[in-house]
């Protein structure tokens, strides 16, 4: 039986502000900017918007939002927890309330200021930490970057992963930013040295492990199929669309369960296959989301291009750079264009089925996009044609 | 920012754990009824779904697991002590059963005590506690 969302719905519009270490404007208004900017580019009037989709830590709710670009009635609403996983999720469900007629034009955004470190979430807690908190901030496992070394270390350990596949992985989204004049890293040239020089954050990941921290905005519009092709822009069709947080998960400190290497997508991947009806061998492009390096070669495995324990070697040989087995993160992703939480992954996606990426993989017709690994994730396939 | 240390806010599920951490001792929450281990502690047994549990105490024999090296930036309280380590454990008793603290070199050496270098994945380690606070005492492990 055919999946009741397969190919319903489609991106007919992508929007974005600049991205900067510092933007002046507010997020509300980044957010605003870049929904009109969307809905422009799918030529389609603010008027006829029914549906708001967005990340529960987004500070723009819904009527702000309405306010400012004078919506009409909205019939469909909804937000998404868990950060950088929320991403395609967002979009994901804002296709079903299309598909369902709960609401006729979503727009889904995220508008994120995180360019000055005082901001960071990790910087501000609090005294006493209720929840799982309390088993790793007091002992001085303090921040994001430390939960996830720590699973990047036993990763190392089981299946002889190496410094040099995490340099492959931030080399290939160096060199993909190169080639895109909206990424932070478009003129900033990395050589394999640059990161082995690279100063330490949490051992074993340096500098160059990390994604940007940036001021930012991105949003969609999701439409019915019906309607995506007599809009101006090529659509960007939702194959597929899953959700995942698989059993005994920790949210980013996933040391408890029995295999804490398998983190959500191990069960978003095998819902995203079920609802397609395409497999990871059709996939010509993928964005995976890379708040942190490790998490490609994860999230390589978990989505199902190599084995358990050969996401390191997958990347060597230029395996994940444009024109090599899987093009990954083409636009710079969240290490080299701009950290808006895996949005800019969505838009990117949506850029490749268009065929106007400034890495555009060729007969790019499944795009896959992924977000946030280590938390309750999410994933969307695009295609350029309906294929069921 | 904050400029002390973060500390656990003791609460119905883990305030026993933090009380026995205090008297020195490693105590892990266990089903009354199918008698399985599990941290952090929860109100229901993931395994049978009970809400009866009971607290076990523990060797304190555990293997390193993984381990992590912080550099800055850091809270002001972590940055005198910086580079230091954070392990995860596996308890001997069951080694699904995982926790996080510092190795030191000894009971009471700070958490920067240890060459990183000398860490190793599956050494094994006795729990030891530090008493930061009138009711925190925080896991450190000691190299057997």
């Amino acid at each position: 039986m055919t999946h009741p969302l397969r190919d319903r719905t489609a991106v007919a519009g992508i929007g974005q502000t600049a991205f900067a270490k510092s933007l002046p404007e507010t997020e509300t208004r980044m957010a605003v900017t870049a929904i009109k900017a969307a809905l422009d580019d799918a030529g389609i009037d603010a008027s006829e918007v029914d549906g708001l989709a967005s990340y529960t830590l987004e500070r723009d709710v819904e009527v702000e939002v309405a306010k400012n670009l004078g919506l009409g009635d909205i019939t469909w609403f909804s937000q998404i927890g868990y950060g950088g996983g929320a991403g395609c999720g967002v979009v994901g469900q804002a296709a079903m309330a299309v598909a369902t007629g709960q609401c006729s034009v979503a727009v889904a955004w995220r508008s994120r200021k995180r360019g000055s470190a005082a901001s960071r979430p990790w910087a501000q807690v609090a005294d006493r930490l209720p929840g799982a908190m309390q088993w790793t901030r007091p002992v001085g496992l303090l921040r994001p970057v430390d939960e996830i070394a720590m699973l990047t270390r036993r990763y190392m350990h089981e299946y002889g992963g190496t410094r040099d596949h995490l340099a492959n992985v931030a080399l290939a989204v160096r060199a993909h930013a190169n080639r895109n004049p909206a990424a932070l890293m478009y003129e900033k040239k990395m050589t394999r040295e640059d990161y082995l020089n690279a100063r330490w954050v949490s051992e074993p990941l340096c500098l160059y492990d990390n994604c940007l921290e940036t001021d930012g905005a991105v949003a969609v519009v999701v439409v019915s199929a019906e309607r995506a092709p007599d809009l101006p822009r090529p659509p960007a069709y939702i194959h597929a669309f899953a959700q995942g947080i698989n059993a005994q998960h920790q949210t980013m400190t996933n040391f408890y369960r029995d295999d804490p290497l398998a983190g959500p997508a191990w069960a978003c991947a095998p819902a995203l296959w079920r609802n397609a009806s395409v497999g990871p061998d059709d996939v010509k492009v993928a964005q995976l989301y890379d708040a942190f390096s490790p998490l490609i070669i994860l999230s390589l495995e978990g989505y199902g291009f190599c084995k358990r324990g050969e996401g390191g070697p997958f990347t060597d040989d230029g395996g994940i750079e444009l024109g090599g087995r899987l093009p990954v993160n083409t636009s710079g992703g969240g290490m080299s264009e701009a950290y808006v939480h895996g949005f800019n992954l969505i838009a990117e996606g949506v850029r490749q089925i268009r065929g106007d990426s400034t890495a555009q993989v060729a007969g790019a017709d499944v795009s896959l996009v992924t977000s946030g690994e280590g938390v309750p994730t999410s994933a969307i396939l695009f295609t350029k044609e309906p294929v069921s | 920012m904050i400029e002390g240390q973060p500390l656990p806010e003791l609460d119905a599920d883990t305030a026993p754990f933090w009380e026995a951490a205090c008297r020195g001792e490693l105590v892990i929450q266990a089903c009354a009824s199918c008698g399985r281990l599990r941290h952090p502690p929860r109100p229901m047994c993931p395994y049978c779904r009970s809400l009866e549990s009971r607290w076990q105490e523990m060797s304190g024999r555990a293997t390193v697991w993984s381990y992590v090296v912080p550099h800055p930036p850091l809270l002001p309280a972590f940055m005198p002590l910086a580079p230091y380590n954070v392990c995860v454990v596996s308890l001997d008793e069951d080694p699904l059963i995982r926790l996080v603290g510092n190795l030191v070199d000894h009971e009471g050496a700070p958490i920067n005590s240890v060459d990183a270098s000398t860490i190793e994945i599956g050494v094994p380690v006795r729990v030891v506690f530090e008493q930061v606070a009138d009711d925190v005492a925080l896991p450190r492990f000691v190299r057997l």
